[in-house]
């Protein structure tokens, strides 16, 4: 599981889509989803994963600390 | 169809009467009216017709908001993006989000319907420069489709040095920046975090970027000419103490207009300042601070902090009658006409204000002293006394002097009139909110609360109903001092 939007959270401001480098997040029916095959938590472009660092409400978005960013 | 705004404005009437024609002054009404002594004509023509920017025109004009930009690029204490409610009104609330090409079939649809409509607004609900593509694509299918209506927007001026050319370039001759403070310590305790250059930045870093940003592009601005007004949040013991500070240094940067205005903290709005406990000014606190900033630069008195979506003239929002379902339903056209006519009628009634109050000053030459008194005007714009005491949700209130009468503030309302309901209670708070006011001039009241207000020591004025507010209010003033009274109350 890579990042994901927690639906009842989220206010649908779009500030991740635009900060997303991969253009993996997109808005369908007012609900906005990450789209597992493009997001790259941001490895290689930033030092922080964009849609986190942008989102304007405390854990809307979650992540899984198993992924490749949080492994030591 | 007349307009429901102003009822006492005709289209048809102002149509007729051109260039030409004589005013109620007897002098001829071709022209501009003249700009105030303190301002150069260039920036009068700019600000004339912006309710926003000047005091004047917000008793005549309506500006609209179209929210297109949900997205923001920092968090505030004092707002929660999550909550949005269609009873709250304060800015950063909205209840529809609009695509550009919806927001600008809006535009159109209330350009139809209010004819005092000058301008409109970007300001959120989050951030206008934090949504550049948005913001900026709305503003060209708007200059197509209705050339004659003014652009303005609102930003935190985090992103604002990176558009100063696109906004030039759209002929978006005012900018609104909220600029909170010039000190770190005092930023960190008003921002959580920004979100600059691909990180998110905390703390006292945070706070120093963003007040970097926003002297830039303050200046950038001014050095094209656009105007910029400069909007704070007061918070007691917060930044009080600092905003006299703020005040220099956006006057020293050239920023034509600052807007103090007080924090709105409620827990139930969930905004952190709310949740702790942190409390607003009082209309006192707050007329302490602006009276003391004033000099040297224009204050902003009459702000309403509206949602960002408001429509209609300040302190009203017809929001309500141009839902997105509705507009999709409406068949709009673009015809400048109703407006033309409409600024044709107000740049009359200007000269005839001014012709009026200029000859009532001068009846009241040297007799004023010291004095200084407070009253409570009910209005539904037009500059006139034209508002039923218990219709009335919110008293202007003007502070009368030698110097004529200024515009203070205004102070919001239950309306009295509830149709018999519980009106005792809030004749009371009304009572409490206007006490400092020595009378309040209404175009009608009824028996019941003019014999409270009387008992209260305010007196009641009916005699200018429908008359313009400065001059009535001049010759009472003049009167009061010719009966030689005691002022009853003072200003603070």
């Amino acid at each position: 599981m890579p990042y994901k939007i927690v639906s009842e959270e989220c206010t649908n401001c779009a500030a991740c889509e635009t900060e997303c480098p991969n253009d993996a997040i997109n808005e369908k029916k007012s609900m906005f989803r990450i789209d597992a095959a493009l997001c790259s938590e941001c490895i290689g472009y930033f030092d922080e994963p964009q849609c986190i660092a942008v989102c304007p409400i405390p854990d809307c978005i979650v992540i899984d600390e198993k992924l490749p960013r949080y492994v030591a | 169809m007349p307009p429901k705004v102003i009822p006492i404005f005709a289209p048809q009437a102002a149509q007729t009467s051109g260039c030409g024609a004589k005013g109620g002054s007897g002098k001829s009404s071709c022209g501009s009216s003249a700009a105030p002594s303190d301002m150069s004509p260039e920036v009068w023509a700019k600000v004339k017709d912006h309710p926003c920017y000047s005091e004047q025109a917000h008793h005549h004009f309506a500006r609209m908001h179209i929210a297109v930009a949900p997205a923001c690029n920092i968090q505030c204490n004092y707002c929660n993006r999550k909550y949005d409610c269609a009873n709250e009104s304060r800015p950063g609330v909205v209840s529809e989000k609009l695509t550009p090409e919806m927001a600008a079939k809006k535009v159109l649809a209330v350009a139809a319907e209010i004819p005092q409509l000058s301008v409109v607004g970007i300001a959120g609900p989050g951030d206008a420069l934090a949504n550049p593509q948005k913001t900026f694509h709305t503003f060209n299918l708007i200059q197509q489709a209705a050339p004659d209506i003014k652009l303005c927007l609102s930003t935190n001026g985090l992103a604002l040095p990176d558009h100063v050319q696109a906004i030039a370039d759209l002929n978006v001759d005012h900018v609104t920046i909220t600029i909170n403070m010039l000190d770190p310590e005092v930023g960190e305790r008003i921002y959580p975090w920004i979100f600059y250059n691909h990180k998110r930045w905390t703390g006292r870093d945070a706070a120093k970027i963003l007040t970097e940003r926003q002297m830039l592009g303050l200046e950038m601005l001014t050095a094209k000419g656009i105007l910029v007004k400069v909007n704070s949040v007061m918070i007691p013991g917060v930044n009080d103490q600092h905003l006299a500070e703020v005040n220099k240094a956006v006057k020293s940067r050239g920023a034509f207009l600052h807007n103090i205005m007080p924090l709105i903290s409620d827990p139930a709005h969930g905004t952190h300042y709310g949740l702790t406990g942190q409390r607003g000014p009082t209309p006192q606190e707050l007329k302490v601070l602006q009276d003391s900033c004033e000099g040297g630069m224009n204050l902003m008195r009459h702000c309403r902090q509206c949602r960002a979506d408001a429509v209609g003239l300040l302190g009203e929002d017809r929001g309500a009658e141009f839902t997105t379902d509705k507009i999709a339903a409406m068949d709009v056209a673009y015809d400048p006409q109703p407006r033309q006519a409409y600024r044709a009628y107000v740049e009359r009634e200007r000269r005839d204000q001014d012709t009026a109050r200029a000859s009532e000053l001068a009846a009241m030459a040297g007799q004023a002293g010291e004095d200084k008194v407070l009253v409570a005007v009910t209005t539904k714009g037009g500059s006139r006394i034209n508002e039923h005491f218990g219709h009335a949700g919110e008293f202007q209130i003007y502070e009368l002097s030698g110097a004529g009468a200024k515009f203070v503030g205004h102070r919001k309302v239950e309306h009295y009139c509830q149709g018999g309901w519980g009106e005792e209670e809030i004749l009371e708070d009304v009572t409490a909110v206007i006490k400092d006011c020595a009378a309040v001039f209404v175009s009608k009241i009824g028996l019941c609360p003019r014999k409270d207000l009387a008992a209260a020591g305010i007196e009641v004025v009916d005699a200018y109903a429908h008359e313009y507010i400065e001059s009535s209010l001049i010759a009472w003033f003049r009167q009061r001092l010719e009966k030689d009274q005691p002022v009853a109350a003072t200003a603070a």
